[in-house]
This record gives C-alpha cells, structure tokens and sequence, in this order.
C-alpha cells in the first residue's frame, strides 16, 4: 500500500463532519500555522515540499506563491479553482464530497500563508449537491473558530464563500475564472498582468486546483521536507488519480508520485487490469487534454524503461513517444474501442467549450470537429488526415489561452500513433458504417489498412 | 410581474454580501441559478431584467452572461430535463446505447421535448462521473452506472413524482 497524504481517513464514517475530521487530527495544520508560524515561514514550507499545481499544469506551487504583489492596502485573495470540467477528470468532486473539511482546512492555511483575508471557492454549476455540502461544512467551522473574525483567538481574520459557475470548462482556465466570479461570460484575459500582480478585482490574486491546496495541510503538519521525500525527483507527494474507462475497478486512488504505470494498471490496488479480460489499446493518462499513447509507448518509454506515474516519465520522449500527468484523469481504452471516435468526442467537447475570441481556436476547433465526424461516419478523404494534421499545427501556439492547443494535442497524438485506424476508416467506409465497428470484430483481427 | 418569494430574495441579498462593495455583479451566476430554478426552469426576459434590477446593472449584462453558460436556458425545457453524459470516458462505457435507449423509450431524439413535454433528452459534455459511467444528470441528481433496466426505473421514478426536479434552492447556501 502507498502512503496517504490527504485519503489516510477517506473511509471514516462521519469524515465529512466537523467533529469526525477534528477528532482525527483535522484543523491542525491551521493552529499551528496562525499559532505558531508566520505567513512566510508557510510559504517556505510549500516551496521546501517541491510541490506542484495538481489542476493540470504543474507549475511550482511555492514559486507562484512567492510571486503574489503584496502592495500595502490592497487586498489580496486566494480563489480555489473547483470547475474540474477536464473530461476524465473526477478527483476534485470526490476529495469535496467525502473531505469537504480537508478543502476548506486547506483554504484557510493557505489563505493565511498569502495574507488573504476573503477566499473564494469557484466550483463548477453542475456539482450543485457539492455547493450544498461544502456550505454546510463552512457553516461548522465558522462555528467551531476556524473562520471569521480573530481565528482561534489571533488576530487572523478569514472569510470563506462558495461561488457556483454555469457550465463552461473554459471557466476552468484561471482568468476566465476570475471573470466568471466577477460575474461576466468566461473570457480569458490577455497576460500580462498576470493574476498575481492583477487577479480577482484587479487585485493580487493566487487561483490554485483543490487538490493543491488540500495538499498544504499535510506539508504544513509535517513539514515541507517530509512531502518531498515521498515522490520520485521533482514529482513530490502524492496524486490523485481519477481512472476510467474500460479497467475494472474504475475511481479515484491516490498514489505515490513514481508509481509503475504497468502496476496502476494491472494491480488490484487500483485500476485491476482491462474489463471484460480484453486487451489494452491505448491510453490518455492525464485528462483529454493530453496526448493518447499507445499500449506499448504507455507501459514503457521510448528508451525501454518502465513508464512511471510522475510528471517526468509520462513526458518522457516528449510528444512523439511521452504524453502528460496533467489534471490526473486516467482513460484506458480496450481493444474495441475506435480511436477516430475518441477523438471526435474530444474534438466535439472543445469546439463547444471554445469561448469564441480567437479565430484560430474558434474556428479551427469547429473544422476539426466536421472533418472526424466526417472520417468516423465513412465519409472521409485519404487527404482529410493531413488537413487534420495541419488544422491542429495551426491552432497550437495561436491563441490567447492554452484551450487551443488543448483542443490540438488529441488530434496530433491520435493521428500520430493511429494513423493506421485514420485510413482505415477512409479505405474501408462500409465497415465503419456501424458505430460499434471494432466492437464485432476487434480491430486487430480485421484487414490491414496499408497503402 | 416577477419577483423572487421573500426566502429567495433574503438568500438573494445574503448573496450580495459575499462580495466586496461596489462588486454585487459578482452575485448574477449564483442569483440567476436561484431565478431559473424558482421561474420555471429557464431565464425569460421577464426575469433577467428582474434580476438586473436587483442587482443595480444593465439588462444587457445579464443576458449577455446568461446566454454565455450551458446551464442557463434561454427557452422552456420539458419538466424533467435528462442529460446524458457522451464524452469520450462514458462513451467507452456504452453512453451512445443509453442515449438510444431514451429515444425509444421517450420516442424522440436527443435534443427534443415530448409531445406531453414531461421530458428533455439532451446530450451533454463530461460532468465528472467518469468513473460511473454511463450516467446522466437531472436537477442536481447524479445517476450513475446506469443500465438499461435503472434507466426505466428512473423514467418511471420522474414520471409517478410530476414535479420538476430541484437543482438549486435557498437552503443550499448557508444562513449568514
Ligand atoms: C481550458 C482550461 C481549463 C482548465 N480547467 C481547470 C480546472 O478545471 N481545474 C483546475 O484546477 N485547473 C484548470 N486549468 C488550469 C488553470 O488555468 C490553472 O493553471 C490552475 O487552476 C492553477 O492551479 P494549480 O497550480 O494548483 O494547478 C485549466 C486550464 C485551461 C487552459
Ligand atoms: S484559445 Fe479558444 S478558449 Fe482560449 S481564449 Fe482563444 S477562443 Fe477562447
Ligand atoms: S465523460 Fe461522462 S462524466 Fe466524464
């Protein structure tokens, strides 16, 4: 079993209650930091715990705290970004619902670590059931002197709100965040300014993933350095991984940042192997943002070392062999499935989420998205592979936000390692007629598509 | 004329209060959640000017922000509004079989209302259930690992309850 940083007391009935979360050691990491500690000697911890932005990115945790513009009387705030929209991502939604306390503990660490004295929590509309729970969950802290005025007697002063988006992943993206709590459509902003020095109000701001600042409360408790000593190189910590997809055991583990890729696959610890007793064909290891691998490239580097769940051996190879940790969401795909149809659904998702400002994304989303339709339902032409190709070339490095190259990278990695499934589908449009085309016959066992 | 009931509009001004001086524009997404989900299911012109006033801004903002996010509806929906999940993860777990499932069932296609408009069959992108995929959502209800026999008990669960499921309502939000 892998050491828990944030999951040791998951299945604890009654964990996502004050007393329950107190009784086993809950709230700590918040006496001794307002106690015992001052704003920067927390931030030094988090800089010392190497640890990283756990919502897709993996910027230095530390290093953007230290950042923040501290110009005298102006405040400044800590916004958790909760809008987990990133498909196969699923982690924030079960941290919030069986640890709602462990968030909010985070929240109030942090928030004191950043010198921030109003704290937002923007959490996506449609986990309104979440919105209910946290709510109930602040309401005991503030009961219990861990929000509000004077903090356990300091003269640290919180306040902590739940802010519901409308649906919208694009919100996901932290200036678009902080736009939507303003309460405008969710437009990402031109950087710089960055949040840091102009965020939320024009203010100093931090936006970080929930599952980053529920990792504060450990690293505040025992200290930066034990964080960094579990982990493998600069992956410190644990992660969080939603896994799903065709595997048995579908959910979300946290593990230890170094962890096989082969073990989290097969070992009844976590994923428990393919369904059904099929095979694995491909994977996207880290949210739809990021590319799809093949089995063999998933399993093992490009160099033939075992692949590990870390953000350094994922990336290995860069995107020719290696994909991303990303936002944790973890997609395994058996033989059956249809790697064009994949696709498209991910092609479709951004198109939709596109916010529309720039034409690259705006556009070129939308084309991406015609073009799979048109290979995956038999209509497609040999040269609609290298359009697609170029369609993506395009977008990446194009736009004002990275939903651009978001939207590309699937597209890229699918046809740089499925390119044979691509033409597949061009030669052969009567077999693909059925939606299920690889689900009869496994796509193995049918006529090679070579030229 | 539109108003919000007194429970909903002192909610409504506790809303307000979240946020700084001068910043109550903050308040619209959560203010037009609690509208829609008090005036029917969607957000008429009635209602975002209501809103809009409540909240000292120009209607203009409000549409432009309500017209911005999927959740918000801009047209009546049917009373029980099924969404069903069909990106890539719940694909790989049968979504495509559940969404042709509903339209059988429901005799219409993803996208329409029944003729009694009872309801809504709508495909929607990843909500975060990928692990219990193939699912839906309606209201704030999430129904997971659905099979074809749990999604009949669900049509049949929404049909014997007539009333429209709830997603949001005052009480959601806490007291001070
Ligand atoms: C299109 C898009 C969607 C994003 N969605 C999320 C999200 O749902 N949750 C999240 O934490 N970060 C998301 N991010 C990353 C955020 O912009 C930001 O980097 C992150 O919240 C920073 O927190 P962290 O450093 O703790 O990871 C998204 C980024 C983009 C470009
Ligand atoms: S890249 Fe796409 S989502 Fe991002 S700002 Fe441009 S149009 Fe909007
Ligand atoms: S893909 Fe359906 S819930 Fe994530």
């Amino acid at each position: 079993m892998g050491r828990k940083l944030l999951f040791e007391h998951v299945n604890v009935e009654g964990i996502d209650t004050f007393g329950v979360y107190r009784q086993k050691g809950g709230y700590r990491s918040v006496e001794k930091a307002v106690k015992t500690m001052s704003p920067e000697a927390v931030v030094e911890e988090v800089k010392k715990s190497g640890l990283r932005g756990r919502g897709g990115a993996g910027f230095p945790t530390g290093m953007k705290w230290s950042f923040l513009a501290k110009p005298a009387g102006v405040p400044r705030y800590l916004v958790c970004n909760a809008d987990e929209s990133e498909p196969g991502t699923f982690k924030d939604r079960y941290l919030m619902e069986k640890m709602p306390h462990l968030l909010i503990e985070g929240m109030i660490t942090s928030s004191f670590a950043l010198g921030a004295n109003t704290s937002y929590i923007y959490i996506r509309g449609e986990y309104f059931y979440l919105v209910r729970i946290l709510e109930r969950a602040i309401a005991e802290a503030y009961a219990n002197g861990f929000l509000g005025k004077n903090i356990l007697g300091t003269d640290y002063s919180l306040d902590l709100y739940v802010h519901p988006g409308a649906g919208a992943y694009i919100c996901g993206e932290e200036t678009a965040l902080l736009e939507s709590l303003e309460g405008k459509r969710g437009n990402p902003r031109m950087k710089p300014p960055f949040p840091a020095v102009a965020g939320l109000y024009a203010c100093p701001t931090v936006v970080n993933n929930v599952e980053t600042i529920a990792a504060v409360v450990p690293i505040v408790n025992d200290g930066g350095e034990a964080y960094a000593a579990v982990g493998v190189g600069k992956s410190t910590g644990t992660k969080l991984i939603s896994a799903g997809g065709n595997i048995r055991k579908p959910g979300v583990y946290e593990i230890e940042l170094g962890l096989p890729v082969e073990e989290f696959i097969y070992s009844d610890e976590y994923c428990g192997g393919i369904e059904d007793g099929l095979e694995m064909k491909a994977c996207v290891p880290g949210g739809s943002s990021v590319p799809i691998l093949p089995k063999d490239l998933m399993l093992k580097t490009a160099a033939g070392e075992a692949r590990l769940m870390s953000y350094e051996s994922l990336a290995d190879g860069g995107f020719a062999t290696g994909s991303m940790l990303g936002s944790g969401g973890f997609i395994v795909y058996d033989q059956r499935a249809c790697i064009v149809r994949g696709t498209w659904t991910y092609a479709r998702f951004y198109h939709h989420e596109s916010c529309g400002q720039c034409s690259p994304c705006r556009e070129g989303t939308g084309w991406m998205e015609k073009v799979l339709h048109r290979i995956e339902h038999g209509h497609g032409r040999m040269h609609d592979i290298d359009l697609l190709a170029d369609i993506a070339k395009k977008i990446e490095g194009n736009t004002i936000c990275p939903l651009g190259d978001a939207a590309a990278w699937p597209v890229s990695a699918a046809i740089r390692h499925f390119r044979d499934e691509f033409e597949y589908h061009i030669r052969f449009p009567e077999r693909v007629k059925d939606p299920k085309h690889f689900h009869r016959a496994p796509f193995a066992g049918m006529p090679k598509a070579t030229a | 004329m539109v108003a919000f009931s007194p429970e909903t509009l002192s909610t409504a001004q506790r809303l307000i209060r979240r946020y700084p001086e001068g910043r109550q524009k903050s308040a619209l997404i959560p203010i037009l959640h609690l509208a829609q989900a008090e005036f029917g299911g969607w957000l008429s012109p009635e209602t975002m000017d209501y809103v809009a006033e409540l909240l000292s801004i120009k209607p203009i903002e409000v549409y432009e922000v309500a017209s911005f996010y999927s959740m918000f509806n801009l047209t009546p929906t049917g009373t029980c509004v099924l969404e069903v999940c069909r990106t890539a993860p719940c694909w790989l777990k049968g979504s495509d079989d559940l969404v042709a499932h509903f339209e059988k069932r429901l005799g219409i296609k993803e996208g329409e209302t029944t003729a009694d408009g009872r309801f809504t069959l709508k495909t929607v992108e990843c909500l975060g259930s990928c692990g219990s995929a193939p699912m839906l959502q309606c209201g704030h209800q999430y129904h997971e690992n659905l099979t074809p026999e749990k999604a009949d008990a669900l049509l049949d669960e929404l049909r014997q309850s007539g009333s429209r499921p709830v997603y949001v309502t005052p009480d959601f939000f806490r007291e001070s």
